[in-house]
């Protein structure tokens, strides 16, 4: 249904793979790095950056609690203002209105604008199968699209890929797609940003039919607004003749007036601009400026689904600013192809399970892709709290497999500890097993935590995985309960911590005298 | 196709089932408040892009506008409150045609101080879309009067009816590297010049 990465394994496989890669990771940490600086200063800037964050979640709240409403009004001004307006159920019925319009115009080929819903839906493949080529005018894109690569990064597709890999990509594929890169090209970012100009005008100029996403749709007013860069959106809104945009129905905002938070959260968020170089708005057909045959797909394929899910439906609240890629610990190591979607990082770890639903292994992987860490949360423009979605849905896959015929070892273990602590002797049975293998990891473990506690190194068996990464502390050799009734509960250790203090006195005493003379503190 | 949009307009109800919607539209929190410095920080926050800024007092302004064009030809749309001598007045040029154009001279609609932006709403003296994109060097005239504090107070001015686009400085990419290089599709050089009326 939707577009995953075919063959891609799930995350954990993915993500061994990737964390290989020293060249990904140096441009991961450099250009996430670069982007976190720049985010930072530009909110710092803004008073009350927190009231538009609340502000900005109410928003999108009201428009995803009143959907139908809104989405009923928005087609009725889309259609009022000259547009055509399609419903699509999923990626096969949007592409399937993309391709027909081109095909109804005998476009063999369209450009297209920057869209999250087009690279969800699969539709560059869609519509080369049905002989239409679809150009990507965006330059991280057009990275992609000529070096037949995955996308990595919701904002900068291409983020994986530095400046000299870029300058091959351009060198050796750009003839083949239409003008041919310079001989004399470098891999200065302007000079690799102005071949890229020189090989898309030539498509801009001839394109008939363009396809474009919307970061917001208000239903008001029937208008569309496009959020970029480069100038290559609004190249393809305003010269073809034809234009079908793919909307996702969670983009509406009720009313123009409300597009106010949204357009001051986003460019600080996502490139750490005050504001980003162009946004586009139109409604519908205007006559004389612009194209003159207009329409927009609104797109289903799972959205009702996570709108479904009380504490799901807030990652529909996203705005694709992609700050949570940039600050999360996890994403800047293993890069986004690991996560095998077009939305990789937090928020992909949420979205996708939402979308899809529990079963994909891949999917339900992504839960566990995340430390928990929250810092995605506080970057969130939207206050999505990715943390707690994770723990809900991570909730989902586990009670999918509560009635396997073989339950995962994970579970057997959970079980085997029910059973062992849900009884006071069986505790205390299974207490003294763990002493016991403690006294033995604390002698043969080779590994020590900091503080100087033995650890395991790899388990064998089903603990395997589990070790693969992490270090098991040895188990302390008296437990709880144990210390408990050997010190009549820590009150005989007690007495011997004191005298402990007793003798350290002088020290303690020593150090005081120092610190009270004058120029004796650093 | 209907089946598709009773479809999804059923499963949208029995998802939001027992949810309720908030009537009253969100207020946002209010922006930057106007000042004496508005138009200091306009000029700042544009020239922070890169674009070039100048200001000028009204009978300056044509003379500063044809200093800041470029050789070869040059379009300007209908209505445009400055008198550029030579100029072509766009009438429905073609893409091709307008890609041999150097410049074109635009007024705007509104301007927000606290992001560096011009908006265009494409009416009269502004033109059509395609005539502010195509040629490489875009040369703006804003009235100090049109330059508004911040985002709310420009969407409150605008008509959502009408083709808008928002301009923050020149044509650019963040997509090498994370870092920002102006000049790629749109016009890579934006020349904006500010009008100062008497006491503005």
């Amino acid at each position: 249904m939707s577009r995953t990465f075919v063959g891609m394994p799930a995350f954990p496989e993915a993500a061994r793979a990737a964390l290989g890669d020293t060249r990904l990771r140096h441009n991961l940490a450099h250009a996430t790095g670069t982007i976190r600086a720049k985010r930072a200063r530009v909110v710092e800037e803004v008073d009350g950056w927190e009231d538009l964050r609340v502000a900005g979640a109410a928003v999108k709240d009201r428009a995803l609690h009143g959907l139908d409403e809104h989405l009923l009004t928005l087609e009725r001004t889309l259609t009022e203002a000259g547009a055509t307006v399609h419903w699509a159920r999923d990626a096969a019925e949007a592409c399937a209105v993309v391709a027909r319009v081109a095909k109804d115009h005998d476009a063999r080929e369209v450009v297209k604008v920057k869209s999250m819903a087009t690279q969800e839906i699969g539709l560059e493949e869609a519509l080369a199968a049905e002989g239409v080529a679809a150009w990507e005018t965006d330059l991280a894109e057009l990275i992609v699209q000529l070096g037949e690569d995955l996308p990595s990064h919701i904002l900068v597709p291409a983020i994986h890929k530095g400046r000299a890999e870029i300058r091959e990509i351009f060198l050796r594929r750009m003839a083949a797609a239409g003008r041919p890169a310079p001989d004399d090209l470098t891999d200065e970012p302007a000079v690799l940003a102005a071949a890229a100009r020189e090989h898309l005008r030539e498509k801009f100029l001839r394109a008939r039919v363009a396809v474009s996403g919307a970061n917001f749709a208000v239903a008001e007013t029937g208008t569309l607004v496009v959020v970029e860069s480069e100038g290559n959106g609004r190249m393809c809104l305003t010269l073809p003749e034809v234009l079908v945009s793919v909307v996702g129905i969670e983009k509406v905002v009720p009313t123009w007036a409300e597009l106010d938070p949204l357009l001051r959260l986003l460019p600080r968020s996502s490139t750490g601009e005050r504001m980003n170089p162009y946004t586009s708005s139109w409604s519908g057909v205007t006559p004389g400026d612009g194209p003159q045959e207009v329409h927009v797909v609104l797109l289903d394929n799972g959205r009702t689904r996570a709108l479904a899910d009380e504490v799901g439906r807030q990652a529909l609240r996203c705005i694709r600013c992609s700050a949570c890629l940039n600050v999360c610990p996890v994403y800047e190591r293993v890069g986004g192809h690991a996560y095998g979607s077009v939305y990789p990082g937090p928020i992909g770890a949420i979205l996708n399970p939402l979308l899809h639903g529990p079963g994909d292994p891949r999917d339900d992987a992504l839960p566990y892709a995340s430390s928990l860490c929250g810092a995605c949360f506080e970057v969130c423009p939207v206050r999505i709290d990715i943390p707690e979605v994770l723990v809900h849905l991570r909730t989902q896959v586990v009670d999918a497999h509560r009635d396997d015929p073989v339950p995962k070892p994970e579970a057997l273990a959970m079980r085997g500890t029910g059973w062992a602590f849900g009884d006071a002797s069986r505790l205390g049975l299974a207490e003294k097993a763990s002493g016991l293998a403690g006294r033995v990891l604390g002698r043969l473990g080779r590994s020590a935590l900091p503080g100087g506690r033995r650890a395991a190194g790899r388990l064998p068996g089903p603990g395997a995985a589990w070790t693969g990464a992490r270090d098991l502390p040895a188990p302390p050799a008296e437990s709880f309960r144990d210390w408990w009734a050997r010190t009549d509960g820590g009150r005989t250790e007690e007495d011997r911590l004191e005298e402990g203090r007793a003798g350290e006195g002088p020290a303690v005493r020593g150090r005081t005298e120092a610190d009270d003379e004058p120029g004796g503190a650093r | 196709m209907s089946d598709a949009r009773e479809e999804i307009l059923d499963r949208v109800r029995s998802a939001l089932a027992g949810t309720t919607a908030s009537p009253e539209p969100v207020a946002s929190p209010p922006g930057v408040a106007a000042g004496p410095d508005t138009l200091d920080v306009f000029c700042e926050r544009v020239a922070d892009y890169r674009a070039v800024v100048e200001r000028c007092s009204p009978d300056e302004v044509a003379a500063r506008v044809t200093a800041a064009l470029p050789e070869g030809d040059v379009v300007v749309p209908e209505g445009l409150s400055v008198e550029v001598p030579g100029a072509r007045v766009d009438d429905g040029l073609s893409a091709t045609d307008l890609d041999a154009v150097a410049a074109v001279v635009t007024d705007c609609r509104v301007a927000v101080a606290e992001t560096g932006t011009i908006v265009l709403d494409h009416g009269l003296g502004q033109g059509r879309r395609a005539i502010s994109l195509v040629p490489d060097v875009h040369v703006c005239v804003v009235r100090a009067d049109q330059v508004v504090p911040d985002v709310p107070d420009a969407l409150a001015l605008l008509d959502a009816g009408r083709p808008q686009t928002w301009v923050s400085g020149p044509s650019a990419t963040s997509d090498i590297e994370l870092d920002r290089v102006e000049g790629v599709h749109g016009p890579r050089t934006l020349h904006v010049v500010v009008v100062e009326t008497a006491g503005g």
